[in-house]
């Protein structure tokens, strides 16, 4: 009994109430009851507005995206849709461009991920360290993190700037010969990166150094009694006990790599934004989809590549799993 | 009664008895290897090497801000800002509506902050501390939400909008962002170790209903969560820039929508575009100034540990 939650009930009847006759005693059942209610019903109200707005404003249009995908719809009458089967899918899937864009997001998400993260794990371990002024290289390098996806390609536009861009320039002052970043296939992929790499480094290294000051220091010592390097322990200890956290970074990594947008568009801006460059070079899937949708005016077919979009994402997913499976299996 | 009554409260008597060893385990933390080693020179120039790239991109905003675009672009960059700052902002002002973008920016982040905190506070509070069927599998319900890019539903969303007669208005980007999955996932977090069991418990012999409880036990306590999730919240819907690009128009955008059109006129003057990207960064910095700490404390909170 002393270690038993007390529930509502027992406490139905204030104790500071005093008994009285019949009628009030039909009152106090019917406030139990009350009670009762209010208990069953209140963590359900409490969770209700989440789970209401994600099915109108998420769940709700991303099955109907499936939907639209089967219909012809036009930017410019949105009330009619026109039945067509798989022609919206037969038309993203046969052209080059759609998987110019699927090469190249799955690209700039590799580029851009890898070292990204690499960097924020050697970030962390330095920011473990007992410094002076700790939480001011925190704040710095979480700066760029309150820079707009906006301000920040902008900004990168004009370092990577074929003509008068700081990058050349600094370049120059090495030797090299200007370079037309956004032109060339490779280049304009790492500009890109690059912006990511910039704004979500430090992110990602508070995320780790969270993780790290929660590995307990028993795990150290006994390593260090064993005689492990400095080293040893990075990679004996630290690493292993991160692994959740670091599975949990390159999912939402993965995720946002899917999501670029605004880096793309606004690299060199204007139509070029809008195709991903003269070739197409840094063409993502998020921006073939505003292209298809927003700037040519057919919505049936970008609701197709955001279907295709999913199905990316599920087999994304499904290799994380297995290779998550693999790796723990070979780790015992 | 009197046979039971010290079967129950061995436990408890029992309780402390191995808590005991527990404070010893701060201090132990403290003197371990991990955390413990003091940052040599390298790890001050390593981290110098990446603050001045963290920050080199902010500076030459400005710098880039208060010049004329020729001086942007010479063969020879400039290092130091200029004079022009005041003039191009207002040239930026009248190209891009800015007046009215910062205005709606404050509303639709102001709005969002409010409504995610409430809902996230509450819904954070009943999975944290409530008892109800299906919390397990609804919780990680709300956590694979995380997964679901907006891109995914962006062609419907904007059907409805214009059905519902908000197309081009605030309230289209205002509304399918009330809620964050995170901001849930974080309320929890911090309310499952910050709000004992005792106190609610207490409220509830006091004859508190839940509404009650809420607003006198949960709020309080949630405070400093709910600070540092409304400056994230704040941060995130400031800068938000997929949607609202493609919800709303050059009449009436954000400051971040602005900042996008701007740049993608006909032959944008980079020291106006860069003049707009300022002021569209210029409150969060601020912000960041003056709140690092929490913010720093709030992300590293909310990760994934272990």
């Amino acid at each position: 009994m002393a270690t038993s939650t007390p529930t509502r009930d027992a406490y139905a009847t204030p104790p500071r109430e005093p008994q009285k006759q019949p009628p009030s005693e039909r009152r106090q059942l019917w406030r139990s009851r009350l009670w009762r209610f209010d208990d069953k019903a209140s963590p359900y109200a409490y969770i209700a507005p989440f789970f209401l707005v994600f099915g109108a404003f998420g769940l709700y249009p991303l099955l109907y995206t499936g939907w639209i995908a089967l219909h012809r719809v036009e930017m410019t009458g949105l009330d009619s849709m026109e039945w067509v089967g798989w022609e919206n899918f037969d038309k993203i899937l046969h052209d080059p461009e759609f998987w110019t864009s699927v090469s190249n997001t799955f690209l700039i998400g590799v580029i851009s991920t890898v070292p990204q993260l690499l960097v924020a794990l050697g970030l962390a371990h330095l920011l473990n360290y007992r410094l002076r002024a700790s939480t001011f290289w925190r704040t710095v390098i979480l700066t760029p993190y309150a820079t707009s996806v906006a301000s920040a390609a902008l900004v990168f536009a004009l370092v990577f700037r074929a003509d008068g861009g700081l990058l050349n320039w600094a370049l120059g002052l090495v030797g090299f010969d200007d370079t037309n970043w956004a032109n060339g296939h490779w280049t304009s992929k790492i500009a890109i990166s690059v912006i990511v790499i910039w704004r979500w480094t430090g992110y990602n290294a508070l995320i780790y150094l969270a993780a790290m000051q929660a590995v307990p220091n028993d795990l150290y010592e006994a390593a260090s009694l064993d005689g492990a390097s400095r080293w040893q322990q990075f990679r004996k200890v630290t690493i292993p006990s991160l692994r959740p956290t670091i599975l949990f970074t390159i999912v939402i990594s993965t995720i946002g790599s899917m999501q670029l947008f605004g880096e793309p568009l606004l690299l060199e801006g204007g139509a070029l934004g809008a195709t991903g460059g003269n070739e197409n070079q840094y063409e993502t899937l998020s921006i073939y989809l505003y292209n298809y949708g927003w700037n040519l005016g057919h919505l049936g077919p970008a609701a197709a590549v955001a279907w295709a979009m999913l199905a990316l994402l599920l087999i994304i997913a499904a290799a994380n799993w297995f290779i998550g499976r693999f790796v723990r299996k070979s780790a015992v | 009664m009197t046979m039971t009554s010290p079967t129950p409260t061995a436990p408890v008597k029992l309780a402390p008895a191995s808590k005991s060893s527990a404070p010893q385990r701060p201090s132990r933390f403290r003197i371990g290897a991990g955390q413990q080693m003091k940052g040599g020179p390298f790890a001050y120039v390593a981290l110098a090497v990446v603050g001045f790239g963290s920050l080199l991109p902010l500076y030459w905003t400005l710098v880039a801000a208060s010049r004329t675009q020729d001086e942007v672009l010479a063969s020879t960059p400039p290092f130091l800002p200029g004079g022009k700052l005041i003039e191009n902002i207002q040239t930026a002002w009248e190209q891009a509506n800015l007046g009215k973008a910062i205005l709606n920016s404050v509303i639709v982040s102001s709005s969002i902050t409010l409504a995610t905190l409430f809902f996230c506070t509450l819904a954070g509070y009943a999975f944290a501390k409530m008892r109800f069927r299906g919390r397990g599998w609804l919780m990680t319900a709300v956590i694979a939400t995380l997964t679901i890019p907006p891109q995914l539903s962006v062609v419907p969303l904007f059907m409805m909008m214009s059905g519902l007669g908000w197309g081009g208005q605030l309230e289209s980007v205002i509304f399918p962002t009330l809620v964050s999955a995170f901001g849930v996932f974080f309320m929890r977090q911090y309310l499952i170790e910050a709000l004992p069991y005792e106190l609610i418990e207490a409220a509830k012999i006091d004859g508190a209903n839940n509404l009650r409880i809420v607003v006198s036990v949960v709020l309080p306590v949630a405070r400093p969560a709910m600070m540092v999730l409304g400056m994230l919240t704040f941060v995130q819907a400031w800068n938000d820039f997929f949607w609202p690009y493609l919800a709303l128009n050059q009449q009436n955008p954000t400051l971040q929508v602005a900042l996008g059109q701007l740049s993608a006129s006909y032959t944008p003057d980079q020291s106006i575009v860069m003049a707009g990207a300022l002021i569209s960064t210029l409150p969060l910095l601020v912000v960041f100034v003056v709140f690092g700490k929490k913010i720093v404390g709030g992300i590293m909170s909310g990760a994934v540990k272990g």
